[in-house]
This record gives C-alpha cells, structure tokens and sequence, in this order.
C-alpha cells in the first residue's frame, strides 16, 4: 500500500485503507477542502496577484535595496543563532526529560511549554524590564558596555525565547518512543556517553529533530512583535525582514512590502516542504 | 575511564555516567532558568511592584478592558470553529482517499511555516477596503478588514492545524473493527460516529481547542494589521500592550500582560492535565 492516501503510515496494524468517500460523505470532504481554499489559498492568491501587478522588475529592485537586503540577512543571521542554540539547549532538555529522574523534572516539564503561552510582544516587553533603562540587570550592562535592548543581544534573546520549545517537543516524544534499551547496549558494550549519543541516539531521533529544528527556524523567520518591542525597528541596523514589512507598509511603499512578503513566503513553503519531509520520515520509524 | 566505569553498573539499570547526567540536569535548568522563569519574575515584579491596588486599577481600565473582552471573545469564535471544522477534517483525512487528500494532508501545517505579519498582510490585500472582494463585500454591508470578523478571520488562519493534528493520531489509533461492529449491530454512519467515535475523539479535540485559543490570546503581528486597532472597539489585549509599551506606561503593559499569561498558562496547564489522564506523551510521567 504505497499510495496511503492520508500521507501519513498508520501505526502497524491499527488501521486499514482509507477508503473512497460515497454519498453523503462527498460533502464532508468538499467542506474539508474548500474551507482551508477560503481560508488559506485565497489570501496567497491574492498576494501572488498583488505582486503581479505592480511588476517583477520593480519588485526586484525592492528586493535588491540596500534595506531589504539587509533586512533579509538580519533576520537570517538571527534565526540561525536562534535555531543553533534551541537545538543544543533543546536537546540537553530533551535528554533530561526523558532519560533523567529527580524531583524538579515536572517544574521543567510545565516549564519548557511557557514560551507558547508568551504573547511575542510580552516577550519583548520582559527583555525591556531586565535590560532597559531601569531593568533588573541595567547596572551590570552598563559596567560591561554592553547593549541588549534596541540592539541585536536583545533580539537575539527575544528569536531565541519565542522558538524555544519546539526541539525539546519534538524530540522528547521520539527519545521516549525509541527507549533506552539500544543506548543500555551502547553504555555496556564499554561507550562513553558522547560515543553513545552520537552514534545511537541521535541517528535514532534525527527526523525528529530535522521536524523541530525546521519549525524552530520557521518560528524565528517570522517573528515580529519580539523583535519589534525589543529591537524598536532601526532601518539597516535592527530592521528584520518583518519589520521592514511592516515600515514599508506605513510609509506606503507598498511594492517594497509585497515583494518582502512574497519573498518570506517562499522560504515559508521551503521550510513547510522541510517540515513534511521530515514528518513523514519520522512516523515511518 | 568511561569503559571501565561504564561497566561496573548493574546490567538491569545501565545509565549514563554520574557526572554527564549532572551536568545536562544543571545546563537545562540553567538554560530553562534564564530564559524563561526570569522573564516571568520580573513581569510579576514589575505589576506588582506598585502594590495591588495599582494593579487592579491597571487592568479594570475601561479600554484595557475592552480589549481584553475583545481578545477573549474572539479567541472563543475562532474556538469553536475550529473545532468543528478541524475534526471534519481530520476525520476526512484519516478515513477517505479522494483527489488532492495526499496534498491537503502536507498543506495542513502551512499557518505554522507563515510568518503571521505576511498572513495579515495576505487579509488585508485579499479583504481591505480598497481591494476587489473587499469593495464587492463592502458594498453589501461586509466589513471585514479593520472589523471584528478580520480578527476572526486572522485566528483561524494561523490556529488552523492546531485541532486536526492532535486529532489526527487519535483517530488513526481507533481500531476500524469498532465502527464496522456499530454498523454491522444496524448503526447508521451518523450514530457511529456520534456515539463510537466521538466520545474517543473529544479529549484530543478539546485540548487542540484549548491550544489554538491559548494561542490567539497571544496573538500580534496578524492582528496588528488586520484590525485597525480602535480602542474599545478592534484593539486586542497584546496590542493594548504594545500601546502601553510604546507609550512608556510600563505598570500598565505588565499588569495585562500577567492577566494575559495567567489565562493562557491556566489553559495550558489544563491540556497538560488533560494529556497526561490520557496517557499521552506530552506529560512528564
């Protein structure tokens, strides 16, 4: 049964094939097409035909201004940095949840999922109270000469904070699905815990962290009202790609903002392929 | 040293050396530490900084208010529609094959690729005032951009996968025997559904509801340029605190932002609990 129509490999031997709807049941699959096609494909129309119409060329040169450009490679350089760390720090989380056991381990589990009930802009708000003028930390910053707020530390920090959860998520359910017993094997047949992580564990879980890690970036790619309360938006210093958006928009340079927005899009469906891609692999093991 | 050291564990329980697992332990509770329990501590300091009082009169304000309904109401909208709407269609997904489902399947997670500012952008050029179907919507009395509805409208769109994929597994694990038995005893599809399937289901479609709606609680850059922002009339709660922020009132910006995060996490610890009486992988235990 290669042509699983779901997409996704049911668990083995919990589900037979799906079968063609009849009847009735045509009206329930119209609706699940055609609501997502309202929702969804709609509004993407409407901004390829947006673009369309004010021009390739002119939004080329949008694109190639020396804003955009550098708007681009902010938001770049700050969703790697982001995803970088997410990904170790998410895996040392995942690791503890899943292979640890001490009494804190539940205050961490609640912990980790904060992040997703963080408002981005309360975010962004938290580093302006730690580091801003009269923040917690203010003193100590100033002494070391350092900026964090309305610079890039604080915008990194704030990327970082909002994609936080999504490495140790993914993963921790793979860690527990595989279970320790090939790693017991590793540790008994003389591996060190390095050697043992490396060529048993991670092989074991690495779909599920390509999934988290790909959902980290996309997260940090699109981040706005963090970036935008901590960074305040400074053309061609702490101006992202959505941030620039969002100027253009109000300086009515309406071109400029469509084209970025059509360029986020792309990496949006680059990431979104990624992610499948990644899905499928890991449901398959 | 780690062979020889690794050896003299007990075959039953062969762990990680000591040392390794107390310094992950540490490093994610560090990790966790900085990055998300201190933001969390100076919010609360910071709203309660000025006693209780203030605080009280910070979040009773008649347009924080406002906005915090507003916030609230249309989270519960956008709730239940997506209810409804993502159970048909995880439902349609599981059990049909039919043109275009593999594809459906694969686009489900596209609201979580999209950048939520290019989402409100791809509204406001779909829907504005000035656009085709906005001004053919207009003319009949329809507004949606800069109205409630776009609010609406902007939550659905970025809540959409939240509802099918935690349905989507529970479905796919409930043994096809059980609803061929229904209707081999005389149950029509309908009952089947309503009285096998559905009790088995709601768990998973409550805790998806509650997720997409501690999410749009949250929500900014879609909204911000969706809802035109009219005090007590389209401004929601985090972009009030936006409002606040940039205004330099920051007991005002912290006590609705703690208002904010008590109710998301409350919802979070919910599906929390939720998860872990089902038994599903998301708990600690």
């Amino acid at each position: 049964m290669a042509q699983d129509s779901a997409g996704i490999e049911p668990p083995p031997g919990t589900r037979k094939r799906a079968e063609r709807p009849r009847g009735f049941e045509w009206a329930l699959v119209a609706l699940a097409i055609l609501y997502p096609m309202a929702l969804m494909a709609g509004p993407l129309l409407a901004i390829v035909w947006g673009a369309l119409s004010s021009g390739f060329g002119a939004m080329a040169r949008q694109l190639a201004s020396p804003e955009a450009v550098n708007a681009l490679r902010l938001t770049l350089l700050l969703s790697l940095a982001a995803t970088a760390l997410n990904t170790v720090f998410g895996l040392v989380v995942a690791l503890v949840l899943t292979r640890d056991d001490f009494k804190g381990r539940r205050a961490l589990n609640g912990l980790i999922d904060l992040p997703f009930a963080f408002s981005p802009v309360i975010a962004g708000f938290t580093l302006i109270l730690l580091f801003g003028r009269n923040g917690w930390f203010m003193s100590l910053i100033d002494s070391l000469n350092l900026r964090v707020v309305f610079a890039l530390p604080g915008m990194l920090m704030a990327t970082t904070f909002i994609s936080l959860p999504f490495v140790a998520r993914a993963v921790a359910p793979v860690l527990r699905h595989v279970g320790q017993e090939q790693e017991n094997v590793a540790y008994t047949m003389g591996a060190g815990y390095w050697r043992t992580f490396w060529s048993v564990t991670l092989p074991n879980i690495r779909w599920g962290l390509l999934y988290g890690v790909s959902l980290t970036f996309a997260r940090a790619v699109g981040e706005f009202g963090a970036v935008l309360v901590v960074g305040g938006g400074v053309t061609r210093f702490t101006e992202t790609a959505t941030l620039y958006i969002y100027r253009s928009l109000d300086d009515r340079n309406e071109v400029g903002a469509y084209a970025m927005v059509l360029a986020l899009a792309v990496i949006s469906f680059c990431l979104l392929w990624l992610m499948e891609y990644a899905r499928k692999h890991a449901q398959d093991e | 040293m780690n062979a020889t050291r690794a050896q003299t564990y007990s075959p039953t329980s062969v762990a990680p050396l000591p040392w390794g697992r107390w310094s992950l332990r540490v490093v994610a509770l560090i990790w966790l530490g900085v990055m998300i329990a201190l933001p969390l501590a100076v919010l609360f300091e910071h709203g309660l900084r000025e006693g209780v009082v203030k605080f009280w009169a910070e979040i009773t304000n008649p347009v924080a208010l406002a906005a915090v309904r507003l916030t609230i109401f249309a989270a519960a909208v956008m709730t239940l529609i997506n209810a409804v709407m993502g159970t048909l269609t995880a439902y349609v997904l599981t059990r049909y094959r039919f043109f275009g489902s593999r594809l459906l399947n694969s686009l489900i997670d596209l609201p979580f690729a999209i950048p939520t500012l290019v989402t409100g952008v791809m509204l406001v050029l779909l829907y504005g005032p000035q656009r085709t179907l906005g001004a053919w919507l207009e003319a009949r009395g329809a507004q949606i951009i800069f109205a409630q509805p776009g609010i609406v409208l902007a939550l659905l769109f970025i809540t959409y996968p939240f509802v099918i994929r935690s349905v989507q597994p529970v479905l796919m694990a409930i043994e096809r025997e059980q609803e061929e038995a229904a209707w081999t005893l005389g149950a029509s599809r309908w009952k089947t559904f309503t009285r096998v399937i559905l009790p088995m289901i709601t768990p998973a479609i409550v805790s998806g509801a509650l997720l997409s709606f501690a999410r749009a609680l949250g929500e900014f850059g879609s909204i911000v340029v969706v809802a035109g922002n009219i005090p007590r009339s389209t401004l929601t709660a985090p972009v009030y605190v936006f409002g606040q922020i940039e205004s330099q009132n920051q007991m005002g910006a912290s006590a609705v932002s703690i208002m904010l995060l008590a109710l998301s996490f409350t919802l979070m610890l919910l599906v929390d609990w939720m998860q872990k009486k089902r038994g599903g992988e998301h708990g600690a235990g």
